[in-house]
């Protein structure tokens, strides 16, 4: 990549002012550095897996609404984790994050398992326990 | 308390914070110096761990390998510490602090409250030093940005502790001890050799074999897992190839600048050829990037897209073999 060909789009870090280095070659072929304020193909694509993390938040949404999840879906798909990344935030096994993600279950957790959720989720139990998926 | 630290920006997070702490430590050393001794340059697919619901690709080696091994093949000794209790983690980089020592920090990004928001995701290997404190506020050099920033203890922390794949644990780290003399030559060969033979090995998940095994499965995505899998698999895979100087492209120009400088300090002008040659590969691995994006706009004949890119993949690995090959027999 030669210097003057350093992308410069609009992206969503020009959109914070904020720029990144590259690395390119100048008139006599010596490498050197400039900034980039964004590149479309890199845009696209991190477009793509935000639509992809949306339409997943809408499902979790539809998802507690017709009683088929609990709240723990919604806020895990909200803050992009998975179920390794949740599980271990809030310190338990996978396979019983994934059980309490059911309402029946969810429904009888005690305080301490509750209150373990609305951290890793950065809310309030009240919060986590009255989301209904408005 | 602040430490007398100069913030440089760099590429990608890990060979800045290890050039930024080097040069505080009197060793002048570039970003592409410590990338090409480090063996920076790496790449891995394995399908069956996912990452983000997504197969695992990486660019690079695990966190911190690139600092490790530039260090140890410079003769320079760092220390590594994790924690398991928050508070201590604090009152060690505070000691650190104020006993002059910036001190490099593992990351999670998903709480970096100076990212953007689109950037926030659960990526837990980025790197950044803290220089000081004023009040109860960090004082942060993160490499990837153009200025200084800051933390609060209470942001700092959550960082330090994020949690999931590759918890950074609080993980700290500094130069220990740095050598009189370094033997520049030595090093660099090290660093050349390890990347050659990283990118030659004879595993179909590391090196050119791994992005001709990952062009074979670019190919049957479209059938095996649907359009909208498919097309969320090559998002990742471009997001982890160009995102903020990693990756496909970047990497190979930092690889180019690298070959340049060592060309001069070994006076071996076939490494000056090789770095021509790096960066036009560079070009073809950003060709591959605008035509992958080309999938999200384009509907119709997706087969045919999804072939067009194996196969540019595949020209890039054989390529990039003859390239290691010739920069192997060439120190």
């Amino acid at each position: 990549m030669k210097k003057e060909e350093i992308p410069q789009d609009e992206s969503n870090l020009s959109k914070s002012n904020i720029k990144e280095l590259c690395y390119a070659t100048d008139e006599n072929g010596n490498y050197t550095t400039g900034l980039s304020s964004g590149w479309k193909p890199k845009t696209i694509a991190l477009e793509n897996s935000l639509n992809t993390i949306n339409e997943r938040i809408e499902e979790a949404i539809q998802a507690i609404k017709s009683g088929k999840a609990s709240p723990i879906i919604y806020y895990m798909e909200l803050h992009r984790m998975d179920w390794t990344t949740l599980a271990d935030y809030v310190g338990m096994w996978k396979w019983s994050v994934k059980r309490h993600a059911k309402p029946t279950i969810f429904n009888r957790l005690n305080q301490k398992k509750l209150q373990k959720y609305a951290d890793a989720f950065q809310i309030s139990v009240d919060e986590l326990i009255n989301y209904k998926g408005a | 308390m602040e430490t007398n630290f100069t913030h440089h920006q760099s590429a990608h997070c890990e060979n800045g914070v290890a050039s930024n702490l080097l040069k505080f430590n009197g060793i002048n050393i570039s970003e592409p110096m410590i990338f090409g001794i480090g063996s920076g340059l790496f790449f891995f697919y394995f399908p069956l761990l996912k990452v983000n619901q997504a197969p695992a690709i990486s660019y690079r080696p695990m966190p911190g390998f690139i600092f490790n091994k530039a260090a140890k093949r410079l003769g320079i000794k760092v220390k590594r510490i994790k924690f398991s209790s928050p508070e201590k983690a604090q009152i060690a980089l505070e000691n650190n602090l104020k006993n002059n020592i910036p001190t490099g920090l593992q990351v999670g990004v998903y709480n970096l409250t100076y990212f953007p928001d689109e950037y926030r995701f659960h990526f837990n290997a980025h790197n950044l030093v803290v220089y000081g404190k004023k009040e109860n506020t960090f004082l942060i050099s993160d490499p990837v940005m153009e200025t200084v920033t800051t933390l609060t203890e209470e942001e700092l922390e959550k960082v330090r502790f994020a949690k999931g794949v590759l918890s950074p644990k609080g993980q700290m780290y500094y130069p220990e001890q740095i050598p009189t003399e370094i033997n520049w030559e030595k090093a660099i060969k090290k660093g050349i050799k390890n990347t050659c033979n990283d990118m030659l090995a004879p595993i179909p998940i590391v090196g050119v074999a791994a992005m001709r095994y990952l062009a074979k499965s670019i190919r049957k995505w479209p059938k095996t897992k649907g359009v909208k899998v498919a097309n969320h698999y090559l998002a990742q895979m471009i997001r982890m190839q160009e995102e903020i100087g990693t990756g496909g492209g970047g990497f190979r120009f930092i690889y180019g600048a690298f070959l340049q400088e060592a060309a001069v300090i070994l006076k071996n002008d076939k490494l000056k050829e090789l770095s021509i040659e790096i960066t036009k590969i560079g070009d073809l691995w950003r060709d591959f990037a605008v035509d992958a994006s080309r999938v999200y706009k384009n509907r119709s004949n997706l087969d045919d897209v999804y072939n067009t890119l194996a196969d540019q993949l595949l020209h890039i690995a054989d390529l990039e073999e003859k390239f290691f090959k010739k920069l192997k027999k060439a120190i």
